[in-house]
């Protein structure tokens, strides 16, 4: 194959398309038929029921938040309950939504399908790791219910284990389950992309989603059992004082903080990384071109995860660490910034002499390249020493952030849920709905959290329940924002749900992509392949799917 | 078209009480700010060059204007190109960043020190000369001012936004601060790190004041007792000077003249006394042994308030022979109390 040549590719006609009488959906029948599974894409349809309802609860808390801060009187509710407020929208959206958003769903999905298998290594472990996620959510719903905790989602010490009487052990109780899910879903793919790849699937014909799931993987497996003990050391300090935490005992308060965000920096990656992968894959396939710079991507990915590890204290900088260790740490974190720029840039020149079109998770996907920009750009602020000073737990810092998780993985997610929902469900969802949907939440993040920039270097601290009358501005703009941002969630949810009925017959390659999981029905049979396919392509090879169209074309004309 | 006078009345007041930016008012703002627009100024560029490539391409090969797309592999040179200009980029973001950390995180060694001590939900500023504050701070213009900090309970974050500083208060050990401030005004003292119920009510003023004022504060503002004074009275009421006496038989080391000293311990450790150490020293005493010295001083952990560490700390600091020792014993034998001054705060 010449490096460079034409290729066309024409969508095919839906009209003609049918769902297939046999597939994972009514394979079998029943409630039980689905909660004993051990199929991947039966657990990553409940995966995707089940963060969505999380995604919901936590979207409730945000709503409330922006809605206290309306006014600069604390006077919709009380500081505790603003406290547990907060707390509750960090814990759910970070462990419930965030960690497993993409991986658990898309990533179980269609992670064996991509390589080619007919289900993941351990498909009852598989299964485990999604009861394990409800019994951690079930735990934090009753520390809720009970009373709800008011530690922030980080669980500081000594705050956490002396100076608060609300259900810290039965939250952290709660995150600690959950780590155990996490873990679990990590190593099945790690074990899954070694083991059970198709033959001729080599490591660099692997499409990059697998990449970068492999590379949140790693950090699944190693991270998450620091996370483990740094919970299980806070339960047992407030439960029998053991001290590690505590300085009047010989402990050390700020080794709590170097403990948690050893796991926290890193879950960060485990968090965008997969959304980089759809970004790879939905950027492709609207383009018509292979992503420019592969091995670039692919190993940027896995240098991520690397560099990932050694920049936890860049969280630090202002706790009186070591003037020397906090000049380490800046320039770590100044070097993990380097992949994400190449990523960006490989995406810009992937669509360089494409043949682009716009359907939704285009749009999605071009929103998450300039809020990622941003985000990206805004943590080298903060990964800057001096500036890190100023900025660092005000309102730049729940800004920032808030444009790399929300403004790009969720935007990540939402581009994968519009890209793969003919795949998941056989059906189209509705595209110029879509599209308003899109538009909507681009607007709404924007306006809700470019303020909240601004805001923070003139100082507003965050987590504030009231504060001084002139940051209230800014304040009515993000809250007028998290309303739109709330109708652009709330939309995918309507008009999907009503897809599933009464939504387009979508056939089994609506976008004409190349990926082994548009090869085969949609939706997919229980087995995925009848035949295990035999890989002699590269990803991304769009001369390989024009030829295999005309073959087909063909033999059936 | 006609704006309502009371919108109007409110754009012209937000456009001037707060600005985009916070106000400059210590002599570290201009330099954080230059680092800043160096940054805000990079992003612009990057964010303007993702916006040029992804628009400009989508428009040029969009569908309807090229059907066909043109498979590349990719390009060494290019993948080389935008992992060199942005790592150059983020290396001088680095060295401006470190540059700018020991900037304001090293104290000038003429900074006058003023004692913070954060707790749920206050902040207590404790001036040499006995003035006490409560959610406020009192500073001259044009001297560099160095606050010595400590949390009584959990980690607090003590932040003035005008003037870009800001350091975690934790407890158990002293962390610094420093700043000059160059405008005299009233600027925001924030607790930045989450601390509880109260968290955003650990609120305070801090005044920066011109020389004359800051002289006129500090006289009508005195509770009559230095802090080196309220030591004095702890170091006699704790029977530090028991041993502590300063005579060659006594049993603990002579503290006159120990600040700032090097200190050879039992350990065999060299140490530089500073005001960590003297804390330290009077909380875990068997960790902190002076050579030539038998481990028999007993903790005062869970004793001594942080206030009366900071007295204890500010009169040792200042004891610079031991007359003061010797005429404290003698008050203590004469059995006349110290004087009262009312108003104080009793450690």
């Amino acid at each position: 194959m010449s490096a460079t040549s034409s290729t066309i590719v024409n969508l095919p006609d839906q009209r003609t398309a049918r769902l297939p009488k046999r597939n994972y959906i009514n394979n079998e029948d029943g409630l039980l038929s689905w909660l004993f599974t051990g199929d991947h894409k039966r657990i990553a349809i409940l995966y995707l029921i089940s963060i969505t309802f999380f995604f919901f609860v936590g979207g409730a808390f945000a709503g409330l938040i922006r809605l206290e801060l309306l006014t600069p009187q604390p006077d919709l509710v009380a500081s505790d309950t603003y406290n547990k407020f907060f707390s509750m929208h960090g814990i759910i959206m970070v462990f419930l939504f965030l960690v497993p958003s993409v991986p658990a769903t898309l990533g179980n999905f269609l992670m064996p399908i991509m390589l080619g298998a007919r289900d993941l290594a351990f498909p009852k472990v598989n299964l485990l790791s999604w009861y394990l996620y409800w019994l951690g959510g079930l735990v934090i719903l009753g520390a809720m219910v009970m009373g709800g905790v008011d530690t922030g989602w980080t669980f500081t010490t000594p705050l956490s284990t002396h100076y608060l009487n609300t259900h810290v052990v039965t939250a952290a109780m709660g995150v600690f389950i959950l780590g155990f899910s996490s873990i679990f879903t990590g190593l099945n793919f790690i074990v899954t992309i070694h083991r059970m790849r198709a033959p001729g699937m080599t490591w660099f014909r692997m499409p990059l989603f697998v990449w970068s799931h492999y590379a949140a993987s790693i950090l699944m497996v190693l991270g998450t059992p620091v996370l483990a003990i740094t919970l299980v050391l806070v339960a047992l300090e407030r439960l029998v004082g053991i001290g590690v935490f505590d300085p009047t005992k010989g402990g050390d308060p700020l080794l709590f903080q170097h403990l948690f965000w050893f796991y926290s920096h890193p879950a960060v990656y485990i968090m965008i990384l997969p959304g980089m992968g759809v970004i790879s894959e939905v950027i492709s396939t609207f383009s018509r071109k292979r992503v420019f710079g592969y091995t670039a991507v692919a190993f940027s990915s896995v240098a991520i995860a690397l560099f990932g590890f050694f920049v936890w204290a860049h969280h630090m900088f202002i706790m009186g660490v070591s003037n020397y260790s906090a000049l380490v740490f800046s320039l770590l974190t100044m070097l993990v910034a380097v992949p994400s720029a190449i990523k960006i840039f490989n995406w810009a020149f992937t669509l360089q002499k494409g043949s682009i079109t716009f359907e939704t998770p285009m749009m999605y996907a071009f929103g998450f390249l300039g809020l990622f920009t941003i985000g990206g750009m805004t943590g080298v602020f903060l990964g800057a020493l001096g500036m890190d000073i100023h900025l660092t737990e005000t309102y730049f810092i729940v800004a920032h952030f808030h444009f790399v998780m929300v403004g790009g993985m969720l935007m990540a997610f939402l581009a994968g849920i519009h890209f793969w929902w003919p795949k998941m469900t056989g059906r189209m969802y509705p595209e110029s709905l879509s599209k308003l949907a899109a538009v909507t939440t681009f607007i709404g993040f924007n306006l809700t959290f470019l303020p909240q920039f601004i805001l923070g270097y003139l100082g507003m601290p965050r987590r504030y329940h009231a504060y001084p009358p002139e940051f209230q501005v800014l304040n009515v703009l993000s809250t007028a924002g998290a309303t739109v941002l709330g109708v652009g969630y709330m939309l995918p949810l309507l008009y999907l749900g009503w897809s599933l009925k009464y939504g387009a017959i979508a056939g089994n390659n609506p976008w004409q992509a190349t990926g082994l999981e548009w090869q085969i029905q949609s939706p997919p049979l229980t087995e995925n392949f009848v035949e295990i396919p035999v890989i002699d392509y590269e990803a991304y090879d769009y001369e390989w799917l024009a030829h295999k169209t005309a073959n087909e074309v063909t033999t059936v004309g | 078209m006609h704006i309502s006078p009371v919108l109007w009345e409110f754009l012209v007041k937000w456009l001037n009480n707060s600005a985009l930016f916070p106000r400059e008012a210590s002599t570290i703002a201009p330099y954080a700010d230059a680092l800043y627009f160096f940054l805000l100024t990079i992003t612009m560029v990057g964010l303007v060059l993702v916006g040029v490539l992804v628009f400009g391409f989508s428009i040029r090969y969009r569908q309807s204007r090229s059907p066909e797309a043109t498979q590349v592999e990719g390009s060494t040179l290019l993948e080389a190109t935008w992992t060199i200009i942005p790592l150059a980029l983020f290396l001088i973001v680095f060295v401006w960043g470190a540059l700018l950390y020991f900037r304001i995180y090293n104290p000038p060694t003429n900074a006058m020190n003023i004692y913070i001590v954060g707790k749920q939900w206050m902040w207590k500023a404790e001036h040499p000369g006995g003035q006490h504050e409560i959610n406020a701070l009192h500073v001259p213009i044009g001297r560099p001012v160095q606050l010595t900090m400590i949390s009584q309970d959990v980690f607090h974050s003590f932040s003035i936004p005008d003037f870009r500083v800001k350091r975690e208060v934790i407890p158990g050990r002293y962390s610094t601060e420093w700043f000059e401030a160059t405008t005299p005004g009233t600027y925001h003292i924030f607790c930045t790190q989450y601390c509880g119920t109260n968290h955003s009510a650990m609120i305070g003023t801090v005044t920066a004041m011109t020389p004359d004022d800051y002289a006129k504060w500090t006289q009508e503002s005195t509770s009559g007792m230095s802090l080196a004074q309220n030591g004095e009275r702890l170091f006699a009421s704790m029977g530090c000077n028991a041993c502590h006496s300063g005579s060659a038989a006594a049993r603990g080391p002579n503290l006159a003249g120990v600040y700032g000293s090097k200190l050879q311990l039992t350990s065999g450790s060299e140490v530089l006394v500073n005001d960590a150490y003297l804390r330290d020293a009077i909380l875990n005493p068997s960790e902190h042994v002076t050579a030539g010295f038998a481990p028999i001083m007993p903790t005062y952990q869970g004793q001594i308030s942080e206030d009366g560490l900071v007295d204890l700390v500010e009169y040792i600091k200042n004891l610079q022979t031991n007359y003061r020792v010797q005429q404290t014993l003698t008050t203590l034998q004469s059995n006349q109390a110290a004087p009262t001054t009312p108003g104080v705060v009793k450690p």
